[in-house]
């Protein structure tokens, strides 16, 4: 790995959290590839990387919802060669009510937080066991641990990335490759823009980055970002439903 | 109002004045021009910041909307041949030095904390020890990108003919929102600093050996010990610093302790402003005689603690950084010395350089030749303000400035004596763009 540069594919690119992993990636001297639908804003976070010491930067167009994954994996593959780490960091938030009530949006939701990056780490798995080596990392939420009425549609597409990535794990074992969901709390970003943050349960991309950076080389299948949320998951999913139905989450 | 959110209690650096802002954070330039248009639609009064590393009010817009830029912190562009880089205006001066190190280059300027966003160095033209040589950080700037609340967006160099460019180094933010900054850096044979501390007994020692020393060397800054008194009035550490001709070009990675909370008060009195006076001195480079060391602990002792401002506890403290005509300076400065001992309330820090003959390019820019004086008091309220009050009388009468980044209580004919050019800076202040000082200063 010190001779030549690990190679890295970044999918949601423009992710307030991708980015900072990316940082960290680019002072390693990685080669990285940015894939997502904003060429612009991509063009702009590949400047950067240059300067932050990585050791190539390529962008790639790609619309996560409406592009087929595997004929898009394949055209990244014929251009790019292979890849040692593979990061899905994008998703929507959505909102609960107007997806209660409308399904495109509620669709919308599962698509760029379920369907899409399910099909995409299946399409990866495919070469990583073929190669015998390879890490995915996957971003899930401690909003998939369990549903609560603030988010559910969201959270529900998070808990089955996080199966599927479990799965894909349970596959790889013994066999080389690596398959990580990593689960964030509460991370100051720009999918947050709107909410008040601060206190102890807000993280930065900063904590998080350094948490999804080294899922990709060692750990379980399943981090949360800061660790200690493992915890706090724990006992949330334990709180029995007629004390959780009385709190205001 | 989209991409505001309602935040209360926001503080400057000084942590004495807290107000209520809409505040927004971009992630991306292309987000500004939406978020200055809703802002001066919405309130009136919109503010770009950085990482608000300035004590006082001018980076502050009560009531108002305000554009924190941190997060527009990408590099767009650096060409080791010009020595010309080019990043957005959220980059902080820790990253540029992260980036420029390693590469063989440094900031041709800097301030004494790299936790400053490169437009915050524009808008307040800030100074560093080596502005005897060098001047201020507004002479490296060689382009900026401006974007204004009417929609239009501005390229503006050095040689810009409008008195915009002028305008904006130093101009507290109010001629714009700046994107980009494209600044010259200096190169350098290694990250590490020869530097020299050589003591002195009193004031007039001070201006002899900085005068007789200061042109031979690229760095000088003088430590005086605010509870001297009598003979020792103004005694202190001068100390003079090149970069070093040869050593490794090591980016500094420490990170130090935080101070997690506000400090009760009763920590803080004469014991322990002298202990952090002595901490401050040593964790420097300012032990007398020759040393060399690593860059950041020369310029930046303070950053080893982050979030030191609370140990000044829940009522923050005044920052007061003064600048004397050199024909005033040595009686001005011995009578501000005496009037802060005589007060007995001390100040963790004073610092003391002259300033050189090197012309500031902003309108407001703080620096001319001249000597320039900063303190730190905790604030107690009217006492303080009241010995502030003595200090400004004394720079009054010198003829004297003051510096906002440093002060949220600067009195508006104290501004308007010290800056002359505040009349025709003005007719370049954006109309949908205010701040707390700007505000405080037309009253
Ligand atoms: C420990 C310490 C040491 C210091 N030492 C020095 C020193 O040696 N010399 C010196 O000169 N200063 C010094 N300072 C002051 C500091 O350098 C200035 O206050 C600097 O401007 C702070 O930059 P910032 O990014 O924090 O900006 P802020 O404090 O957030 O804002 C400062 C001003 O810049 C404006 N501004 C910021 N970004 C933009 C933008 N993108 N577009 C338009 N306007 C903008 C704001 O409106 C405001 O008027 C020191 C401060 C500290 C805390
Ligand atoms: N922030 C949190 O609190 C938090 C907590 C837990 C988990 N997470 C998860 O962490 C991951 C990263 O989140 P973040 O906070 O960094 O969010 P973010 O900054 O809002 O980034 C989300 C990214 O997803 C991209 N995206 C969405 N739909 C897309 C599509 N159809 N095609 C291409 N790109 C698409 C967006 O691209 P555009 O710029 O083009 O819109 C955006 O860059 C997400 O999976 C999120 O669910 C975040």
């Amino acid at each position: 790995m010190s001779h030549s540069p690990l190679r890295v594919l970044i999918l949601g690119a423009t992710s307030g959290i991708a980015e900072v992993t990316a940082r960290l990636y680019a002072a390693e001297g990685a080669r990285l590839v940015l894939a997502g639908r904003n060429a612009a804003r991509l063009q702009a976070i590949a400047a950067d990387l240059r300067l932050r010491g990585a050791s190539a930067v390529d962008i790639a167009q790609i619309d996560f919802v409406r592009d087929d994954a595997r004929q898009a994996w394949l055209g990244l593959l014929a251009t790019h060669g292979a890849f040692d780490h593979v990061l899905i960091a994008y998703g929507v938030l959505g909102d609960q009510p107007t997806a209660e009530q409308d399904s495109a949006a509620a669709e919308s939701i599962m698509a760029a937080n379920f369907t899409s990056p399910a099909q995409w780490s299946l399409a990866v798995a495919e070469d990583f066991e073929r190669r015998g080596s390879g890490s995915l990392v996957v971003l899930g939420s401690v909003a998939g641990d369990r549903g609560r009425r603030a988010n559910y549609v969201y959270g529900a597409a998070k808990a089955g990335i996080a199966a599927l990535i479990e799965g894909i794990a349970h596959r790889f074992a013994g066999k080389g490759p690596r398959a990580v969901v990593v689960k964030p709390g509460p991370t100051d970003t720009p999918m947050t823009a709107g909410m008040k943050k601060g206190g102890p349960l807000w993280a930065t991309a900063e904590q998080v980055a350094v948490i999804v950076r080294r899922a990709a080389d060692k750990g379980g299948p399943v981090q949360y970002a800061p660790a200690r949320w493992r915890l706090v998951m724990l006992i949330v999913r334990l709180i029995p439903s007629a004390i959780f139905n009385k709190m205001n989450l | 109002m989209t991409g505001f959110v309602d935040t209360d209690q926001l503080v400057s650096w000084g942590r004495v004045l807290r107000a209520r802002h809409d505040l927004a954070r971009p992630a991306f330039l292309d987000e500004l021009p939406a978020l200055l248009h809703a802002g001066a639609a919405s309130t009136g009064k919109v503010l770009a910041g950085g990482l608000r590393r300035s004590y006082g009010d001018s980076c502050l817009n009560a009531d108002g909307a305000l554009i924190d830029v941190s997060a527009l912190d990408r590099f767009i562009a650096f060409d080791p041949a010009t020595r010309l880089l080019t990043a957005e205006a959220g980059v902080s001066l820790a990253q540029v030095l992260a980036c420029a190190i390693p590469r063989g280059f440094f900031l041709p300027v800097t301030p004494g904390t790299k936790f400053v966003t490169l437009g915050g160095a524009v808008a307040n033209d800030v100074h560093g020890k080596n502005h005897h040589g060098a001047g201020t950080f507004g002479r490296w700037v060689r382009a900026l990108t401006l974007l204004r609340s009417d929609g239009s967006h501005r390229e503006l160099t050095p040689e810009d003919e409008s008195g915009l460019f002028a305008a904006t180094i130093g101009g507290l933010g109010l001629t714009g929102v700046i994107a980009t900054v494209t600044v010259e850096l200096q190169p350098i044979s290694s990250s590490h600093m020869a530097t020299e501390t050589i003591p002195f007994a009193n004031l007039g020692e001070f201006f002899r050996l900085a005068r007789d020393s200061d042109a031979a060397h690229a760095y000088s800054v003088a430590w005086i010990d605010c509870l001297a008194s009598g003979d020792d009035l103004g005694r202190g550490l001068l100390t003079l610093a090149d970069h070093a001709a040869e050593g490794p070009l090591e980016v500094a990675g420490r990170q130090g302790p935080s101070i997690p909370f506000d400090f009760p008060e009763i920590a803080l009195n004469r014991y322990s402003i002298a202990a952090f006076n002595r901490l401050y001195h040593y964790a420097g480079a300012a032990k007398a005689g020759r040393r060399v060391v690593s860059y950041d602990p020369y310029f930046y002792p303070l950053d080893a603690i982050r979030n030191w401002n609370r140990l000044y506890g829940r009522r923050g403290m005044y920052q007061y950084q003064s600048l004397v005509p050199p024909e005033a300076a040595p009686e001005a400065t011995r009578e501000m010395l005496r009037t802060i001992a005589r007060a007995g309330t001390g100040s963790f820090l004073a610092v003391l350089k002259t300033f050189g003959a090197v012309a500031s390019p902003g309108l407001l820019s703080f620096p001319r030749e001249g000597t320039t004086l900063a303190l730190d008091f905790p604030n107690r309220g009217p006492e303080t303000l009241a010995l502030l009050s003595r200090l400004d009388a004394i720079v009054r009468e010198a003829k004297g400035r003051l510096y906002p980044a440093k002060d949220g209580r600067l009195p508006p004919d104290l501004f308007h004596a010290g800056y002359p050019a505040a009349e025709r800076f003005a007719q370049h202040v954006d109309p949908g763009i205010s701040s707390s000082f700007w505000r405080r200063m037309q009253s």
